[in-house]
């Protein structure tokens, strides 16, 4: 067996991961992979693999965890959680990971919009307008409000930083 | 809060997918709760539960949790979630927020701006475990006044309806799910057990990696229709934007020629009790349901 190289593994990285209750028990793993093998995205898609991001992270390796795109294919299931023997908060822990991830600046763009939707006025992944209201009439249901003026009080610093209210999509993504 | 004596009582939290692209589910959920005295009043001004923030940003997620939970404790009712995911959310951070009591501080700074306060304590349920832990089976076979024998149903959980198990209470069985089904029995339909039931629907990472979404739902579509279920019955709107929404494409790429139905659980208890087809939303149903239901129309 090669040594293991060290190279890109960052101690700050550690000692940040460190202060988060989400990883207090990824130290205790001990790669037994009932998380790759709980995990529906492995079954599609084996360079997935949860316990290799777990030990990754805990060795340090910053980059390699925050900048290449992996985290962002755990659904947040919780299969691989419910089932760690060590206790191991797998789907609290990427989502530390994921948040890490988006305030350097690594998120995909589409979770990007997804926050900028809700935090920059639209209130709603799917904010509702004048032609929702006249389906939901329709259908016997109650009109909901077409814009959300709490959004922007509630997150100020979000409506400093220029740009338009992004459209939220009517199709494709959930 | 929520008073066992009379009848059930609950603000109702919509949240974005179900009024946008479930009213379908709205709609035979608000009948279904009329006819089994479940009084769903609604949330003015209710914002997204934070979920699609949660994985970018958390704090940010926190504070539209605990501004929906203040507007429940306002209104002094419990909150319904039809969505599982906004459940879950709200659940997570309620839970959060009375653990880390400096948390809560932090988020009522925010709320601060608008007026609100969350002190703790707001439960959240989601609608089917209202079905079965307030509303009961007997309730349930009452308002059914058609039994739906031959209809054969593969229930998909998601994922957000009971975990993480501990925030849940415990209320279902982890790693053998039970309750939907309990529920679908009680309309004399039939459940099949299928390959791969407790699997994610993939929604989650359609944004990110959409072929890989769609695999994973694609590997659940393959296993219910080789146990021949007829339709496929579920609980929040996320996955049935997998199933549903999705379906066609998903099936193209995986050589099936035969679709499948997908109902939400009120949709299957609205057709028992006897709702019209529009009045459950079925015609909105992307996957056409009307020849497996014909014969209870």
């Amino acid at each position: 067996m090669e040594p293991m190289d060290f190279t890109g593994s960052d101690s700050e990285f550690i000692s940040t991961l460190a202060e988060r209750p989400e990883t207090a028990l990824i130290w205790a793993c001990f790669t037994c992979r009932t998380c790759t093998v709980s995990c529906p995205v492995t079954l599609v898609k084996p360079s997935f693999d949860p316990v290799k991001i777990v030990r990754k992270a805990a060795y340090g390796f910053k980059a390699a965890v925050l900048e290449s795109g992996e985290i962002w294919l755990c659904t947040g299931c919780y299969a691989c959680q419910e089932r760690c023997p060590q206790k191991v908060p797998i789907t609290d822990f990427m989502t530390l990971l994921k948040n890490l991830a988006y305030a350097e600046g690594h998120a995909p763009p589409g979770v990007r919009l997804q926050r900028d939707t809700v935090v920059k006025g639209g209130g709603r992944i799917y904010p509702i307008d004048e032609f929702d209201n006249k389906k939901r009439l329709k259908a016997g249901l109650p009109e909901l409000p077409v814009s959300c003026e709490a959004s922007t009080a509630l997150f100020p610093q979000d409506q400093e930083s220029s740009g338009p209210v992004p459209e939220a999509r009517k199709r494709g993504n959930p | 809060m929520n008073d066992k004596t009379s009848r059930s009582k609950y603000s109702l939290f919509l949240g974005c997918t179900i009024p946008a692209r479930g009213r379908n589910y709205e709609m035979s959920a608000r009948r279904t709760a009329e006819k089994l005295n479940i009084t769903l009043e609604d949330l003015d001004g209710f914002m997204c539960c934070g979920f699609p923030v949660r994985s970018s940003d958390r704090n940010a997620s926190d504070v539209l949790a605990a501004f929906n939970l203040a507007l429940a404790e306002q209104a002094g009712t419990d909150l319904c979630v039809l969505c599982s995911s906004c459940g879950a959310q709200l659940m997570e951070a309620s839970h959060r927020f009375y653990e880390h009591p400096e948390t809560l501080a932090l988020v009522n700074e925010s709320l601060a701006r608008v007026g609100l306060r969350y002190r703790g304590g707001v439960k959240v349920r989601h609608f089917a475990r209202i079905l079965l832990e307030e509303t009961g089976p007997g309730a349930i076979v009452d308002a059914c006044t058609k039994r739906l024998e031959g209809l054969k149903v593969a229930v998909h959980y998601g994922c957000h309806y009971f975990k993480p198990s501990e925030l849940h209470e415990d209320f279902e069985n982890v790693e053998d799910p039970s309750t939907i089904e309990r529920i679908v029995g009680l309309t004399g339909a039939s459940c099949v057990d299928y390959e791969g039931k407790k699997l994610c629907c993939g929604g989650p990472v359609l944004p990110v990696d959409e072929s890989a979404a769609l695999a994973v739902a694609g590997r659940k579509l393959r296993s219910v229709s080789e146990m021949g279920a007829d339709v496929i019955c579920l609980v929040c709107p996320f996955c049935a934007v997998m199933y549903d929404g999705n379906q066609k494409s998903i099936l193209a790429g995986l050589g099936l020629d035969r679709d499948i139905p997908v109902l939400y659980l009120t949709q299957l208890l609205g057709v028992a009790m006897g709702f019209e087809r529009k009045e459950l939303g079925l015609n909105l149903n992307v996957v056409k349901t009307k020849d497996v239901l014909s014969q209870w129309f």
